[in-house]
């Protein structure tokens, strides 16, 4: 069992974790993830991606969205509380001197951003980032992202930070430059990865993007992370998590990553009506007990 | 199948037949013992036992134990020896059953098989030990061999409270350290026999349990989850450390366990690996799993434990299953406890050809899943709302013997048709998994991925050797229990 050093919430919905994790701190390579788990018994296995990691401490850092229960769950850790993690896994991300490298992060993407943001930039690459969220909330990581980044563009849908645009504006424009970027990272929502992807084959320039797809073992063994890449099913785990965006059977992916929306949608709402519940029932007790009052507050 | 009689009747029946035999007042001869009646496997009844996770087969009583063993001939040749992977001495033990010396029997079993509660239950005797038995030719087929499996079953469940701890362990440590990769039967047995002449074992495993496919694959009502916790809790108990959620080639590389933590050996037993698929459109939509897949959110996972368990299951009604093996009977059956209305199992060949164990197809049938045999699926169909909708079949017939003398199977042409579906397990099999591979140039595989090895079980680099499934491809729990055990011999060596 790995112990959470640190936990912070960095928006309504997105919560950040600093996890005891040794080795895995100490091996992973940027664009690589691990599988999280909240008990061994009945927990769901959680593939997150690594936002960060510091090999002295050894610790890795998770942020992540709660999006159904087993999320839901993962959030409420606190510092002390042990979860079950495995990694890295997947194949890191190739680094080289590319040239000229754009980063597009949307959202939650901006994590598993960061570390391959670091690695180009270690590599000798200029960087532009594009950070985009739907609102100024939701955007995170913005003082890393400045301060290594050469440019650093933000936009947001309801123009609450920086331009009232989606990722794949800018994007277009850049491209549109003489030269042309040498590489395009972007990760994010799959529907924002798609339309990134779609901006960029008509200039040719290479896109990679992440995939965040269904997983159990992560290891190679199940399968239930399978996409079509250039006609071929590949294994995001053992084959990915990054492929050619201009290969990627985005129709087909999403539809696999909705299979259990209704499910995981149900499941999210019974948290969130459990911790309603809680509060009310704690409101109560405070209001008989009113020496207990502090703890109804934090939840 | 036996589910006409209940385990009572059936112990009844043998406690008047040993009386029997006890009022005989002799010893009885070949000719008695011939005539013994073949002791059937009391089951849970199927029309119940479709509906839950418990134990199909419920296991001998002590007269129908007894009965049964003393139906062997305890012939010279000893045939059912010769035919055991790891060579237990069967009629060993067997007698020691008919005597009622049941912990006699235990220590027996022990010095050569280290898990009979699990070989009991999982072996493909009919094709090992039960093939050749004297007993079996001379009354005309295999079925009416003594019933080795379930003695052994019989013994090791009656035997639990003592498990492996019999094992004797080196009461002088070695000074020397060995890994192993993958807590699976091949991983477990390698241990067990390295802690036996005092080397310090550790295990790692990549998921939150230890057992490998005893754990994610084989379901609860074949193989219970206690017995293979039992016998990793034996093997802890011994001094064997395990570390869970660690992944050899990832979490540490495989060469860094020799050249920098210490080992002076290590044994992989990493086991299958990547579920095949049939490569027929539309097998990446949504509802079509492999069998891997499938196995483990319902095992591993839990997921039939739906109040408890976080990992969902698809809400299935009509499932086909895809092939014809143990993990295609293993497949279609938990999806029947888990609420499918109707099960198929889809086949390119005949009854007689189905490789799964004679037993499991029973099993799958008597709980009412349907066989298409001389059928399989051309393409998956999409339903409406973009899922599984059904299945396009193509009916077969058997031609001419191929060159391992199976009948090849033939598509009739133009018998497409539609069958509907709305969720397909694929069983049809697995490739071998190249992450170590990948992260180890050095190692050296075949072209299907499988580690090479010497007659010892080394690999291409020295000190590190493996077994089971990463070197058979997809074998039984025995086959890979042998091969741990040849590795241990082969390291024991090594290390003296």
């Amino acid at each position: 069992m790995n112990r959470v050093v640190s936990r912070s919430q960095l928006s309504a919905e997105v919560f950040r974790l600093e996890v005891e994790a040794a080795l895995v701190a100490r091996e992973r390579k940027a664009g690589q993830f691990v599988i999280v788990q909240v008990d061994a018994d009945y927990g769901e296995r959680i593939p997150l991606t690594i936002a960060d990691a510091n090999p002295e401490a050894g610790t890795v850092t998770l942020i992540f969205q709660t999006v159904g229960a087993s999320t839901h769950k993962l959030a409420l850790k606190e510092p002390g509380d042990s979860i079950v993690l495995l990694g890295p896994l997947g194949n890191p991300t190739h680094i080289e001197k590319f040239g000229w490298a754009v980063c597009v992060g949307g959202g939650i993407g901006l994590a598993p951003l960061h570390p391959i943001v670091q690695a180009l930039k270690a590599a000798g690459n200029r960087i532009t980032v594009i950070s985009g969220a739907r609102n100024k909330d939701l955007l995170i990581m913005q003082d890393e992202m400045t301060a290594l980044a050469d440019e650093h563009i933000v936009t947001t849908d309801d123009g609450s930070a920086g331009r009232k645009a989606l990722v794949t504006e800018p994007l277009k424009e850049l491209c549109q430059k003489n030269p042309m970027p040498d590489i395009v990272v972007a990760i994010g929502p799959p529907v924002m990865m798609k339309f990134c992807a779609e901006t960029t084959r008509p200039f040719g320039v290479k896109t990679l993007v992440s995939l965040n797809t269904i997983m159990i073992d992560g290891t190679g063994m199940c399968g239930g992370c399978r996409v079509s890449v250039g006609g071929e099913t590949k294994f995001v785990c053992v084959d990915g998590p990054e492929f050619d965006g201009h290969q990627v059977d985005w129709a087909g992916m999403m539809d696999r990553l909705r299979s259990y929306k209704k499910l995981e949608e149900e499941a999210h709402e019974k948290c969130h009506l459990e911790m309603e519940a809680d509060r009310l029932a704690a409101g109560q007790a405070a209001q008989a007990a009113p020496g207990a009052a502090g703890k109804g507050g934090r939840a | 199948m036996s589910h006409a009689m209940t385990r009572e009747e059936l112990d009844r029946a043998a406690s008047a037949e040993l009386s029997k035999i006890a009022g005989l007042g002799r010893v009885p001869g070949p000719k008695d013992r011939l005539a013994f009646p073949v002791q059937d496997m009391p089951c849970q009844d199927p029309a119940v036992r479709r509906g839950n996770m418990s134990e199909v087969a419920e296991g001998y009583t002590e007269s129908q134990a007894r009965l049964e063993a003393a139906r062997c001939l305890n012939c010279r040749n000893r045939p059912c020896v010769a035919g055991c992977p790891v060579g237990v001495d069967i009629p060993g033990f067997v007698t020691k059953v008919a005597e009622g010396d049941f912990s006699g029997a235990a220590a027996v079993i022990k010095r050569t098989n280290l898990l009979p509660s699990i070989c009991g239950r999982v072996c493909p005797q009919e094709k090992q030990c039960q093939a050749g038995c004297t007993l079996g030719k001379s009354l005309g087929g295999v079925e009416r061999a003594v019933q080795i499996g379930r003695l052994e079953r019989f013994v090791a469940d009656r035997d639990r409270a003592c498990g492996l701890c019999d094992t004797p362990v080196a009461t002088s440590p070695s000074g020397k350290r060995v890994a192993i990769v993958g807590s699976g039967p091949a991983g477990l047995t390698c241990a067990a026999d390295l802690r036996r002449e005092g080397h310090e074992v550790v295990v790692y495993e990549a998921f939150q349990k230890t057992g490998g496919v005893m754990v994610y694959g084989i379901p609860e009502f074949r193989l219970p989850k206690e017995l293979v916790r039992l016998e990793s809790e034996t093997l802890e108990n011994l001094g064997v450390r395990f570390e869970l959620n660690f992944l050899v080639g990832r979490t540490r590389p495989l060469k860094a366990l020799i050249e920098k933590d210490g080992f002076d050996a290590v044994f992989v037993g990493t086991g299958a690996g990547l579920p095949k698929f049939m490569n027929i459109p539309g097998e990446n939509l949504v509802g079509v799993f492999s069998a891997n897949e499938y196995l483990t959110r319902a095992n591993l996972m839990r997921a039939y434990d739906r109040a408890r368990a976080d990992t969902p299951i698809y809400p299935s009604r009509r499932v086909a299953v895809l092939g014809g093996g143990n993990v295609a009977m293993d497949s279609a059956r938990m999806a029947l406890r888990l609420g499918a209305e109707e099960v198929h199992i889809l086949y390119r060949r005949g009854r007689e050809e189905l490789p799964a164990r004679v037993e499991e197809v029973g099993h799958a049938m008597e709980e009412g899943v349907i066989f298409d045999l001389l059928a399989s699926p051309s393409k998956v169909v999409a339903s409406d709302d973009g899922r599984v909708g059904g299945l396009e079949v193509v009916d077969y017939e058997l031609g001419a013997p191929d060159a391992s003398g199976r009948r090849s199977p033939v598509a009739k042409k133009g018998s497409e048709h539609f069958v509907p579906f709305d969720t397909v397990i694929v069983a049809i099999g697995n490739e071998s998994n190249p992450l170590l591979s990948r992260t180890t140039p050095e190692l050296k595989v075949d072209r299907h991925g499988h580690i090479l090895v010497d007659e010892k079980q080394k690999t291409s680099i020295d000190r590190i050797y493996a077994g089971g499934d990463i070197v058979l491809g997809a074998a039984t729990v025995i086959l890979a229990m042998g091969e741990g055990r040849r590795a241990a011999a082969a390291i024991n060596e090594v290390l003296q």
